[in-house]
C-alpha cells in the first residue's frame, strides 16, 4: 500500500529570494494590495511504501539542507523542519 | 599529463573543455555511466545541464557511477576540476563549500567579466604567479544558477582558509555572489570550482586566452607532484 | 472514434472549405472517416501545404553554384568548401508564441535544431528575428521576457549557442507577436541525408519522446486562423519543450548516420506523424504502413487520429532496413532515447494507418501532399493606409539634430540590445569569432581545413527585415531587406552563398494582403537574382491578423556566407585614433518610413526611393574585397536611425570618440535628413586615408572626419554639435533595459 505524499520545499529564511521579491512586486502593481514576505519554492509529490524514509530521501537527494528548508505533508511522518 | 572530462547526457561544454585542455597536454573523454576514470591525472566536471539540471543543477548527476569514482579520487588527492555546472555538481556532492542559486538577476546572464586571482600558490592558479594576486584573467560567464552562497559562519571559514581563489573584478558580479565569491576551492586543495569558462577564453580568434592558465596552471602542478 | 463537436459539418471546424471537401470525397471514392478528415485537414491546411503562396514562391531562384540542398528537404544546405556544408533554415512559431511564449518560442528553436540535424549536420548557431508591439505595453513585455527566456532556455540547454538576431517593436504587432528562429548545422557533404523513404519493405522507426496531447489540431486550429479573443482557451494545445531530450536525440541521431544505419530521417513537427510520415512517402514515391498502436504513448487512451496528428516534440521519425534494425535500438537505447518499429514502407503508393491489425484510415499518399488545391491570390494594392501612424514620441523639435541623437539611441529600435542577448549563451561550441554587438553579422570559426591545414575559414551569418520599410513598399522594402542581410556579411568581408527566408503576413485571402506578399515576393525574387544568392528553403507564415488588424508585413531574410580568413572578421567598431572616417556606397538619406519618422508620428509613405541594383553590388563587392584585404579597420553598415546612429554605434563599440564635418548644408532640415535619413547602400568604414581613398575609387566615398577622442563632434555651416560618447552611451545601453525589467 503506497501513500501519497508531498514534499514542500521553500528558501531557507534570510537567503536572498530573488523569485519571491519578483512576486511580491508584480502583484501590487497588478491592483493586489497588502501582499508581504512572498517565497517562491516547490512542491515534490510522490508515492512512497514507507514514509518514514522520507526524511533520508530529503537530505540525500530532493533538498539542499544549506539553502532549502522543507515539510512532509499528507503523511504520517513527523515535519522535520 | 592526462586529463578526463566527463560527458552527463546534457553536458554541453565538455568537448570544449577536451579542446582546452588538448591546448596544454593530452585530455579524453569520460562517459558518465562509466565507473573507470582510465588512469587520468585530473577531473574536469564541464559545463551544461546534466541530466537536464532538474530537481537542481547537479543534484542527480553527484550520483552517478562516473561520480562516485570522482568523489573516490578527490578524496585520494586527485585534482578536480568543476566548470559552471561542474562547481555545482562538486557543491552537490559535498566537495566544496557552498551552494549556488538562482542569479540575483533570475536570468540567465553570459558575459565576457574580468576575474580576479586571490591566490596564485595553488593547484590551479600557479601559472599566475608572474602577475601574483590581483591579477585579472577575462573570462565568459554564462549561467542562470551562478549565485554562490555559503551561511554566514561556512563563509567566515570558506575566507579565513584563503579558500576563495577568483573573484568578480569590482562592479562586475554579474549574479549576485556572496563576496563576489567567483571559484572556491576546498580545504586540502585538490578540488577547485568556478562559474566562469576558462575554457571559452583560450584562442585569440574566439576572445581572451585567459582561460589558458587556470589548465597549464592544473598541467604544471600534475606534472611537477603527482606524476614525478 | 470522436470529431469535435461543433454545430458546423466537422470539415469546416477543422479548416476546410465545402469544396475542398469535396475534392477529398472524390480523391479517395467515399467519404473519409475521422482519422483521413482530420490527416487531410492538416496536410491541406496553409501550414503544410502552402495553398496561398506556392505559386508565387515559385519565383524565387533556387539554383546557385554552392547549393547542395534545396527547398522540399528539412532545411537547405550550401558548400562552404573542403568537403564541408552548411545547412540552415528559418522558421516561425509566431502563433504558439502568441498564446504561450515561454513554450511556443522554445519549441520553435526546437523545431528548428531538429530540421537541422535531421539532414544529418549537427546544429551549430542559432539565430532569432523577433518583433512585438511597442514595448510600453504590458502584453509586449511579457511576451518579450517569456519568448526570450524560451529561445535562452532550449538553446542555452541543449548547447548550441546563439550567435545574433533581431528585435523590433511596432504596433503593428502588438497583438500578434513574431517570433522566427533560424538554426545552422555543419555536415561533410557525403553526411548529408535526405527525407525521402525508400526500399519496400525496409522498417519505419519512430524514436525520442512519447506521444501525448500536445498540439493537436494545432496545425490546422492555430496556425491558420487567425486569433481572436478568448485564445486563453487555446493554451492546453501548446507543445511543451524538453530541451534535454532534444539534447539526447540528437546525439542519437548524429551518432546513427556516423554508423550508416539510416536510409532516411526525418523530423515531427507541425502535424506529427502524418505530415512527417507522408511527406517522406511522397518524396520517395512509395507509400508507408502505420501501425499507430505501437506508438509509446504518454496517455494510454488516445484515439488513433490524435496518434496522427499530435505535435509532441522531441521525435523523429527513420527509415531503416530490417537487419539494421536491432542496431539502431542499441543506439538510441544507449542515448537514453525510446526508438519503436511503427511500419514499413511499401510500394502501394498509400499511407495506411492501422489499429490492432485493422485498417483505420487509408489513403493515397499524392492526395495527401500534393493534391492540395492552390489558389492565386487577388492582389490590389490598398486605396487608403493600412496602418495608422503611430502617436509622437519624440522631445526634440522637427530640426534640432542635437537633440534627436540621444532620443533615437535610447528608442526601442536601436537601443542596445545586449540586456536581450546577454540572455543566450553565444559562445558554447567553441566557434563564436564575433559576437553580438562586435560586428554587422555574426562570424563562426570553420574546422581548420584538410587542404590547408592552419588556414582558418568562417562563416558569416545574419537574419533581417524591416516590416515598416515593407509595409511602406512590399517591393523595394523587401528588396531591402535582402541588401541590408548581404551588407551586413560584407562588413565581415564574407561573401553570401544561400538565403532563406520566412514570410509572415496578414490574412493572404484579403486582397491588400495579397499584394502585399505578391509584391515582396517579386522584390525578393529580383533582390536575389541581382546579388546571384539562391534560396535554400524557407517558410510562411500567413494569417499573422490581430483584432485590430493585419501586422506589417514581415519577410526575414536569413543569409550565409563565407570569408576565407577568421583573423580578418570585420568589426563595427572603430580600432584606432587617427583613422579616416568613410561613408561609402550608393547611398541616398531619406527620412519617410524611417524611425525618426516613426518618432515624430509621421505617416508610412507610399513608396520608397527606387533601387540601384547594379551599384548596391559594386558597393558590397567593394566593401567585402577591402575587409578581407584588412584595408580597412571597421566596417557598418547605415540602417535604422542613418548615418549618425551607424556613426554612434561605431564609436561606441570601439571606445573611441570622432570629429566629422557636413559642410555645404543649407538648412538644419535638410542637416537632420543627412544625419539620421535611411536607404540602402551605404556603409560607414574607417582606416588609414590612403586607404580610403582607393576605396573611393571603384564607388561613391565621402571622408566625413576622423577617429579620436571622448565626444562625436559635427561640424557644420550652422556650427558644431559636440555629445559626450559617455552620454550617448547611457541612452543607448539604458533605452531597452529599463524598459524590460522582469516582469513575472
Amino acid at each position: 500500500m503506497m501513500t501519497r505524499v508531498r514534499v514542500l520545499v521553500r528558501p531557507k529564511a534570510g537567503i536572498l529570494d530573488p523569485q519571491g521579491q519578483a512576486v511580491e512586486r508584480a502583484l501590487p502593481a497588478l491592483g493586489f494590495a497588502g501582499v508581504a514576505n512572498v517565497h517562491v519554492g516547490r512542491l515534490i509529490e510522490l508515492d512512497v511504501d514507507d514514509p518514514a524514509q522520507l526524511p533520508e530521501m530529503c537530505r540525500k537527494l530532493l533538498v539542499n539542507p544549506l539553502i532549502e528548508d522543507y515539510e512532509i505533508v499528507d503523511a504520517d511522518v513527523a515535519p522535520a523542519r | 599529463m592526462r586529463f578526463g572530462v566527463v560527458r552527463f547526457p546534457g553536458s554541453c561544454d565538455e568537448v570544449d573543455a577536451q579542446l582546452a585542455c588538448e591546448r596544454v597536454t593530452d585530455a579524453t573523454i569520460l562517459w558518465h555511466g562509466d565507473r573507470d576514470l582510465q588512469g587520468v591525472d585530473a577531473v574536469v566536471i564541464p559545463g551544461g545541464f546534466s541530466y537536464g539540471d532538474y530537481l537542481r543543477p547537479g543534484a542527480i548527476a553527484r550520483f552517478s557511477p562516473v561520480m562516485e569514482s570522482v568523489i573516490a579520487f578527490a578524496r585520494e588527492g586527485g585534482i578536480v576540476f568543476g566548470i559552471c555546472n561542474g562547481f555545482q555538481v562538486l557543491c552537490e556532492a559535498g566537495l566544496l563549500p557552498g551552494a549556488l542559486l538562482t542569479n540575483a538577476s533570475l536570468r540567465f546572464v553570459c558575459r565576457q567579466v574580468d576575474v580576479v586571482v586571490e591566490d596564485t600558490a595553488t593547484a590551479f592558479t600557479n601559472a599566475c604567479r608572474e602577475g601574483g594576486r590581483g591579477t585579472r584573467l577575462s573570462i565568459p560567464v554564462k549561467h542562470t544558477t551562478g549565485r554562490w552562497y555559503a551561511p554566514p559562519e561556512l563563509l567566515d571559514q570558506v575566507e579565513s582558509g584563503g579558500q576563495v581563489l577568483l573573484r568578480y573584478a569590482p562592479g562586475q558580479n554579474p549574479n549576485g555572489s556572496l563576496a563576489d565569491v567567483a571559484g572556491v576551492r576546498n580545504e586540502a586543495g585538490n578540488v577547485f570550482g568556478l562559474m566562469p569558462h576558462p575554457e571559452h577564453a583560450v584562442d585569440p580568434l574566439t576572445g581572451s586566452v585567459d582561460g589558458l592558465t587556470l589548465f597549464a596552471s592544473i598541467r604544471d602542478h600534475v606534472t611537477a607532484h603527482v606524476a614525478a | 472514434m470522436s470529431l469535435p463537436e461543433a454545430a458546423v459539418p466537422p470539415h469546416r471546424a477543422l479548416g476546410l472549405t465545402d469544396a475542398e471537401y469535396d475534392l477529398i470525397v472524390e480523391k479517395l471514392g467515399r467519404t473519409p472517416n475521422a482519422v483521413e478528415l482530420s490527416m487531410f485537414s492538416l496536410m491541406w491546411s496553409e501550414h503544410c501545404a502552402y495553398k496561398h503562396s506556392k505559386r508565387l514562391l515559385g519565383q524565387l531562384p533556387t539554383e546557385g553554384p554552392h547549393l547542395l540542398l534545396g527547398p522540399g528537404e528539412n532545411a537547405g544546405a550550401v558548400d562552404v568548401g573542403d568537403g564541408l556544408a552548411i545547412a540552415f533554415k528559418v522558421e516561425s512559431h509566431n502563433h504558439p508564441s502568441a498564446v504561450e511564449p515561454f513554450q511556443g518560442a522554445a519549441t520553435g528553436v526546437g523545431g528548428i535544431l531538429r530540421d537541422v540535424f535531421a539532414v544529418g549536420a549537427r546544429p551549430i548557431a542559432v539565430l532569432d528575428s523577433l518583433r512585438f508591439g511597442e514595448p510600453d505595453s504590458e502584453r509586449s513585455r511579457y511576451l518579450l521576457e517569456h519568448a526570450v527566456a524560451g529561445i535562452g532556455h532550449y538553446g542555452n540547454s541543449i548547447g548550441v549557442p546563439t550567435v545574433g538576431g533581431e528585435i523590433y517593436f511596432e504596433p503593428a504587432y502588438e497583438q500578434n507577436c513574431l517570433v522566427n528562429a533560424m538554426a545552422l548545422g555543419i555536415a561533410d557533404h557525403d553526411r548529408l541525408i535526405r527525407a525521402a523513404a525508400a526500399g519496400p519493405g525496409n522498417v519505419l522507426i519512430l524514436f525520442g519522446a512519447r506521444t501525448g496531447r500536445d498540439g493537436i489540431g494545432g496545425a490546422s486550429v492555430l496556425a491558420s486562423a487567425e486569433l481572436g479573443e478568448g485564445d486563453a482557451d487555446k493554451r492546453p494545445t501548446v507543445q511543451i519543450g524538453d530541451p534535454f531530450a532534444e539534447k539526447k536525440l540528437l546525439e542519437c541521431s548524429l551518432e546513427l548516420l556516423d554508423r550508416e544505419l539510416l536510409v532516411s530521417l526525418q523530423d515531427l513537427g507541425a502535424a506529427g506523424l502524418t505530415s512527417s510520415s507522408s511527406e517522406m512517402a511522397s518524396k520517395g514515391g512509395l507509400g508507408l504502413d502505420i501501425h499507430c498502436d505501437r506508438v509509446p504513448l504518454r496517455e494510454a487512451d488516445m484515439e488513433p487520429f490524435e496518434i496522427m496528428v499530435s505535435e509532441s516534440q522531441e521525435r523523429m521519425l527513420c527509415v531503416v532496413e530490417p537487419d539494421r534494425v536491432d542496431e539502431v535500438i542499441a543506439v538510441c537505447e544507449k542515448w537514453e532515447t525510446t526508438a519503436t518499429a511503427i511500419g514499413e514502407v511499401t510500394d502501394s503508393g498509400r499511407l495506411r494507418v492501422l489499429s490492432g491489425g485493422a485498417v483505420v484510415g487509408d489513403m493515397p499518399v499524392l492526395a495527401l501532399v500534393d493534391e492540395c488545391p492552390l489558389y492565386d491570390l487577388e492582389p490590389a494594392k490598398p486605396t487608403a493606409p493600412l496602418y495608422p501612424p503611430a502617436p509622437r514620441t519624440l522631445r526634440a523639435r522637427d530640426d534640432d539634430a542635437a537633440a534627436i541623437l540621444p532620443e533615437l539611441l535610447a528608442s526601442s529600435n536601436i537601443a542596445s540590445r545586449l540586456p536581450v542577448f546577454e540572455q543566450y549563451d553565444c559562445v558554447v561550441q567553441s566557434r563564436t569569432v564575433r559576437r553580438p554587438d562586435e560586428a554587422d553579422a555574426a562570424v563562426l570559426l570553420l574546422p581548420a581545413t584538410r587542404s590547408a591545414p592552419g588556414a582558418r575559414g568562417a562563416i558569416a551569418v545574419s537574419i533581417d527585415g524591416s516590416g515598416r520599410r515593407v509595409a511602406a513598399d512590399p517591393y523595394r522594402g523587401t528588396m531591402e531587406a535582402v541588401y541590408e542581410c548581404a551588407a551586413n556579411l560584407a562588413c565581415t568581408g564574407a561573401e553570401p552563398l544561400g538565403l532563406t527566408n520566412c514570410l509572415n503576413f496578414g490574412n493572404p485571402e484579403k486582397p491588400h494582403i495579397a499584394w502585399q506578399l505578391t509584391e515582396s515576393v517579386r522584390g525578393m525574387a529580383e533582390a536575389c537574382r541581382a546579388l546571384d544568392v539562391p534560396v535554400v528553403g524557407g517558410n510562411v507564415s500567413l494569417y499573422n491578423e490581430g483584432p485590430d488588424g493585419p501586422i506589417y508585413p514581415t519577410p526575414v531574410v536569413g543569409m550565409v556566407g563565407r570569408l576565407p580568413d577568421a583573423a580578418r572578421a570585420g568589426r563595427l567598431g572603430f580600432a584606432r585614433e587617427g583613422d579616416a572616417i568613410a561613408l561609402v556606397g550608393p547611398f541616398q538619406p531619406s527620412l519617410p518610413g524611417s524611425e525618426l519618422a516613426k518618432l515624430r508620428g509621421e505617416p508610412l509613405p507610399d513608396g520608397l526611393p527606387e533601387l540601384d541594383a547594379t551599384a548596391l553590388r559594386t558597393a558590397l563587392t567593394a566593401v567585402r574585397t577591402a575587409v578581407r584585404e584588412g584595408r580597412v579597420r571597421s566596417a557598418h553598415d547605415l540602417a535604422e536611425g542613418g548615418f549618425a546612429v551607424a556613426l554612434a554605434e561605431s564609436c561606441l563599440a570601439g571606445g573611441h570618440g570622432a570629429r566629422v564635418a557636413f559642410h555645404g548644408v543649407e538648412t538644419d532640415a535638410r542637416l537632420v535628413e543627412l544625419l539620421f535619413g535611411e536607404g540602402a547602400g551605404g556603409f560607414l568604414v574607417s582606416g588609414s586615408r590612403e586607404a580610403l581613398l582607393e576605396l573611393g575609387e571603384t564607388l561613391p566615398s565621402t571622408i566625413v572626419g576622423e577617429v579620436g577622442g571622448e565626444t562625436i563632434e559635427l561640424a557644420h555651416d550652422g556650427g558644431t554639435i559636440s555629445w559626450p560618447l559617455e552620454e550617448l552611451r547611457a541612452a543607448r545601453d539604458g533605452g531597452l533595459a529599463e524598459r524590460i525589467a522582469i516582469v513575472v
